[in-house]
């Protein structure tokens, strides 16, 4: 199969600078599989959603990394660039989101847990309501 | 088959379309299983992560660069997708939690609250 790639792109880079987007390439798509297996191995799903956000957005954030040093022109690494930030922007907004809507919803803990702030807080609000009324 | 030169940004490439494709296959057997919602919610959230990569990874691999294009407008209707479902989840009505097993809170703690007094 050959790959045709356009103009913009033919000249020759730096094997040095080819050989490092290759490794970044390579950590990212690592730490996306190791997202994945934290997502079919881990209890419950507040600790599934640390797999998902931090070790997804990292890989993501890596292997955006490495096109940028691959295409290595202007436009395409602020491209690249722009939805990085908007990846880690976004990622941790959505992910406050699905956790408090979670734990909202009743989802049952994991077995071993046994510190529970937030449970408890709720709880003692919902007294102070039924006390008032 | 294979008659180019393989570089090693072509190498990387293939081998991370194919780890992410085990990925994503993780990530649906967890949207297809999930016992609750959220799980699936979550799942869902990490597939759009993944397969924005995968648009990227495809624009390395292709050369194609009107890809990362792709990755920017896909990122931000997935950030969208994730909204509104976690507000669908926190409208419906919730089932009554398991409760926790009380254990005893960490030692260091109740050292701290007593040094304080």
């Amino acid at each position: 199969m050959h790959v045709i790639r356009p103009n913009s792109c033919t000249h020759r880079r730096k094997p040095v600078i080819e050989l490092l987007a290759a490794l970044l390439i390579i950590a990212g798509s690592i730490f996306g599989l190791i997202a994945a297996i934290g997502m079919i191995r881990l209890p419950d799903t507040l600790i599934r959603m640390h797999a998902a956000t931090k070790a997804g957005t990292l890989g993501a954030g890596l292997i955006l990394a490495g096109a940028a040093f691959f295409f290595a022109e202007l436009g395409l690494v602020l491209r690249a660039l722009l939805t990085l930030m908007f990846l880690y922007l976004t990622a941790p907004v959505a992910a406050h989101l699905i956790g408090r809507a979670a734990y909202r919803s009743g989802i049952d803990l994991f077995a071993r847990t046994c510190i529970d702030h937030l449970g408890e807080d709720m709880r003692a609000e919902s007294e102070i309501e039924n006390n008032t009324r | 088959m294979i008659a180019m030169a393989l570089t090693p940004i072509d190498l990387a490439a293939r081998f991370g379309l194919i780890v992410l494709t085990i990925g994503m296959m993780l990530s649906v057997y967890r949207i297809v299983r999930g016992p609750e919602r959220a799980d699936r919610i979550v799942a869902l959230d990490l597939l759009s992560i993944l397969v924005t990569a995968v648009i990227v990874l495809y624009a390395v691999y292709s050369g194609q660069t009107a890809f990362m294009d792709v990755a920017i407008a896909y990122a931000l209707v997935a950030f969208l997708g994730t909204v509104a479902f976690a507000r669908f989840l926190e409208r419906t009505p919730s089932k009554t939690r398991r409760p926790i097993d009380a254990c005893d809170p960490p030692k260091q703690l109740h050292t701290q609250e007593e040094t304080r007094d």
